[in-house]
């Protein structure tokens, strides 16, 4: 099978041996689920099937345990994620306005990536610094108190 | 097995331990509401309208997964379980469009049935669910309407552990839940074999059969058209259930007196057809055997099977008999040989046939059968929309006089009748291959050792010092079991083997009566065995109309002809269709 075209960089290899790990072992799939997640950035399509072969489970049963859980995710993610804040203050302190204007930016809605897998938009409750409403975090960065207008700006610093 | 006693509605039972309370109770005529439950099939307490009271249990329990204990004391019926169930029943109606007076299954719902039954005359909760999933019409025998579905499960259990096809599974969660291929695709993208099975146990409109009826009627309505129907062998053992009937009735004349009162120009059986299929296939095995072919050979007249061995086996195709159904050999039959008897264009014929499946739609649709030169097989109805038709039009088949099928492709025998049950094919091929090899006329034709309703059937029939070894499975986790010792090398002496798609056989075809059951199942094919005995011919190669069909037209069993018209070929299909390339 042609594996992976369409993803990021990583160690085919050694993911096909995990899986292969738990050949035979249905119980297993929550574990190679996260490990492909882990190691991909979202859980490919291809990747599934194969999950479904090796651990004797139907496609069907793969994707409805995969899709239950919040955590993971059947698109690709961008180099840099981008998690907007929509819990209480940062929502009466206008989250609204700076997710409107970055999914002006970036040109795709919350929960997409960009076309040149730059960028990944996602939208959460509480990140548990509310008296820095609006926040937003970019990778590891933290910006406080986020002007709709100042949008572009910041993300003109990532490459 | 070890016995329990417990205590229900004060009185005592005693069970085999490992029996369920819900099971308890029916043994001793107590009936608790279910609606997600099928014995054996889904069995999880989904719906939780079967609740009842435990001495010492601290809420009510889901009586359907609770197992029976010794000394246990349960009520079923009381002021605070009746109210329960109340609730229960409003919840799952808050999330439920009232559509029924326009609903498919109006009048036949058991969500309805139960809702009545409890008394709900009132909602007090308000629809919170914002998720409307679209109707999926993508396959041709098979609808989803996901915004009716009321998350059971039985169709999932049914397609997951009777058929083991997996083609739909419950996805997201809470209101976002969806039943239906992974990712969500429609049915035609998924590895779905069309069985229908899941429309057979649908408590609600959630998932049915693709109605035909209006193009059925549009044909009967159009003078220019010479339509012709074609009945199931099964058929004649159901189509008495939606008049009232008790499941197993025979009805053949009635049936074709119905059918004529409809309106079509010839009544034709499907029979006949089933005959000439074991001449074609009889003469296909015996080629195999003296020419080293593949071994063993695998019937091919159920579509839900050949779509399922295409995907999951496709490596075993070479196994399959060549033969068309008997659906698709009439078709193509109606539109050369018959058209050119009666003087007919075949442009101007519309051949329709009357099905006990859902998957026969599919199998008139695909690419290649269109050997007479036109679409063979125009309109596939289901028993279901045949009932439903003749309800429309005012005929109550029940109380019809007995009529005889049309010449020429009406006049069948016992061993054909006998294809609607599982072992039938079986049974009627080696009638024929047992006198056709020894020349001698067989004894006893009743080979009883492949009927019924065990999923796999085994027997050796010694054709004079030729000892001739065949299987028969039905229900396609009883197929997936012979499939696997196949490629394990482990059918290596074996000759024949019969599949049906359906448990039981095409008498269960996932285009019968809904509601379909063991015990349902197990009438009709008594009464299909009926059928056979009274048949005045009851072995495919003494049918004169067949006879006459070689001498006057295909020449002999295997011909070019034959081969052109009546064989057919497979496709190798993924296993993962979802994923695409």
């Amino acid at each position: 099978m042609s594996c992976c075209q369409d993803h990021q960089h990583y160690d085919r290899e050694v993911l096909a041996g995990f899986i292969e790990g738990y050949r035979g072992q249905p119980s297993g799939l929550i574990q190679v689920l996260s490990k492909i997640q882990q190691t991909t950035g979202f859980l490919p399509k291809d990747l599934m099937a194969t999950t479904a072969e090796r651990l004797d489970l139907s496609l069907t049963e793969v994707y409805g345990t995969a899709s239950f859980y919040a955590f993971f995710t059947f698109r690709p993610r961008g180099r840099h994620g981008i998690t907007l804040c929509n819990g209480t203050a940062c929502y009466v302190k206008g989250a609204g306005q700076v997710l409107d204007s970055l999914e002006k930016e970036l040109n795709i809605r919350a929960g997409d990536t960009t076309g040149d897998r730059k960028y990944s938009l996602d939208v959460v409750r509480c990140i548990g610094c509310c008296a820095l409403a609006p926040v937003i975090t970019i990778d590891e960065d933290v910006y406080a108190g986020v002007d709709p207008e100042k949008v572009p700006e910041i993300l003109e610093k990532y490459e | 097995m070890a016995k329990v006693k417990l205590t229900i509605d004060n009185n005592t039972v005693e069970v085999e331990q490992g029996t369920s309370v819900l099971e308890a109770a029916r043994q001793i005529g107590i009936k608790i509401p279910t609606l997600c439950y099928l014995k054996e099939i889904n069995v999880i307490g989904a719906c939780r309208l079967c609740i009842v009271k435990v001495q010492g249990a601290r809420s009510y329990m889901a009586s359907c997964t609770l197992p029976a204990a010794e000394g246990m004391v349960i009520w079923t019926h009381t002021p605070g379980l009746r109210q329960a169930r109340r609730m229960i029943m409003e919840l799952i109606l808050s999330d439920h469009p009232m559509e029924c007076l326009t609903c498919m299954r109006h009048g036949r719902c058991e969500l309805q049935t139960m809702a009545e039954s409890l008394g709900v005359r009132d909602i007090r909760f308000q629809r919170v669910s914002k998720t409307m999933y679209e109707k999926d019409e993508s396959s041709p025998s098979i609808i989803r309407e996901p915004k009716k579905c009321i998350y059971c499960r039985r169709c999932v259990s049914v397609c997951n552990s009777v058929q083991t096809v997996h083609a739909i599974g419950p996805q997201l969660r809470g209101f976002n839940t969806v039943i239906a291929p992974p990712y969500n695709l429609p049915l035609d993208k998924s590895v779905c074999v069309n069985c229908g099975q899941c429309s057979l146990v649908c408590p609600v409109g959630a998932i049915y059969e693709k109605d035909d009826t209006d193009r059925a009627w549009a044909a009967l309505a159009d003078p220019s058209k010479h339509v012709v129907v074609q009945t199931a062998p099964a058929t004649r053992v159901t189509m008495g259930e939606a008049f009232g009937l008790p499941p197993g009735t025979p009805v053949t004349g009635r049936m074709v007196a119905a059918l004529r009162r409809l309106g079509f120009d010839r009544v034709f059986d499907t029979d006949f057809t089933a005959d000439l299929t074991i001449i074609e296939e009889g003469n296909e095995l015996l080629h195999r055997v003296k020419n080293g072919g593949v071994l063993p050979q695998i019937t091919s007249c159920s579509p839900g099977w050949i779509k399922f061995i295409e995907h999951f086996y496709p490596e075993l195709l070479d196994h399959l008999s060549s033969a068309k159904s008997p659906q698709q050999m009439f078709g193509s039959l109606a539109k050369t040989f018959y058209a050119q008897k009666a003087g007919i264009d075949p442009k101007d014929i519309v051949v329709v046939s009357i099905m006990p499946c859902t998957a026969k739609k599919y199998e008139a649709l695909r690419p290649e059968m269109e050997d007479s030169g036109y679409r063979d097989v125009d309109i596939v109805l289901t028993s279901r929309e045949l009932g439903r038709m003749l309800k429309e039009a005012c005929i109550d088949l029940a109380n019809l006089p007995d009529e005889e099928y049309d010449d020429p492709l009406g006049l069948s025998t016992g061993a054909a009748a006998i294809f609607g049950a599982t072992g039938g094919v079986m049974e009627a091929a080696l009638r024929t291959v047992y006198e056709v090899v020894t020349g001698e006329t067989l004894g006893n034709i009743d080979l009883v050792q492949v009927r019924g309703l065990e999923g796999i059937k085994e027997a050796t029939i010694d054709l004079k010092g030729l000892p001739v070894k065949v299987l028969v499975a039905h229900g396609l986790k009883h197929a997936r079991a012979l499939m696997d010792r196949l490629k394990a090398g482990e059918l290596k002496d074996y000759h024949f083997i019969e599949v049906m798609c359906c448990p039981g056989g095409c008498i269960g075809g996932g285009g019968q009566p809904i509601g379909t059951n063991s015990e349902m199942r197990q009438l009709r094919i008594d009464g299909i065995y009926k059928v056979d005995s009274a048949m005045e011919y009851r072995k495919s190669h003494e049918n004169p109309a067949v006879k006459e069909l070689y001498e006057q037209f295909l020449g002999e069993p295997l011909s070019e002809k034959s081969h052109h018209l009546l064989h057919t070929k497979y496709t190798g299909r993924s296993n993962h269709p979802e994923i695409g390339e």
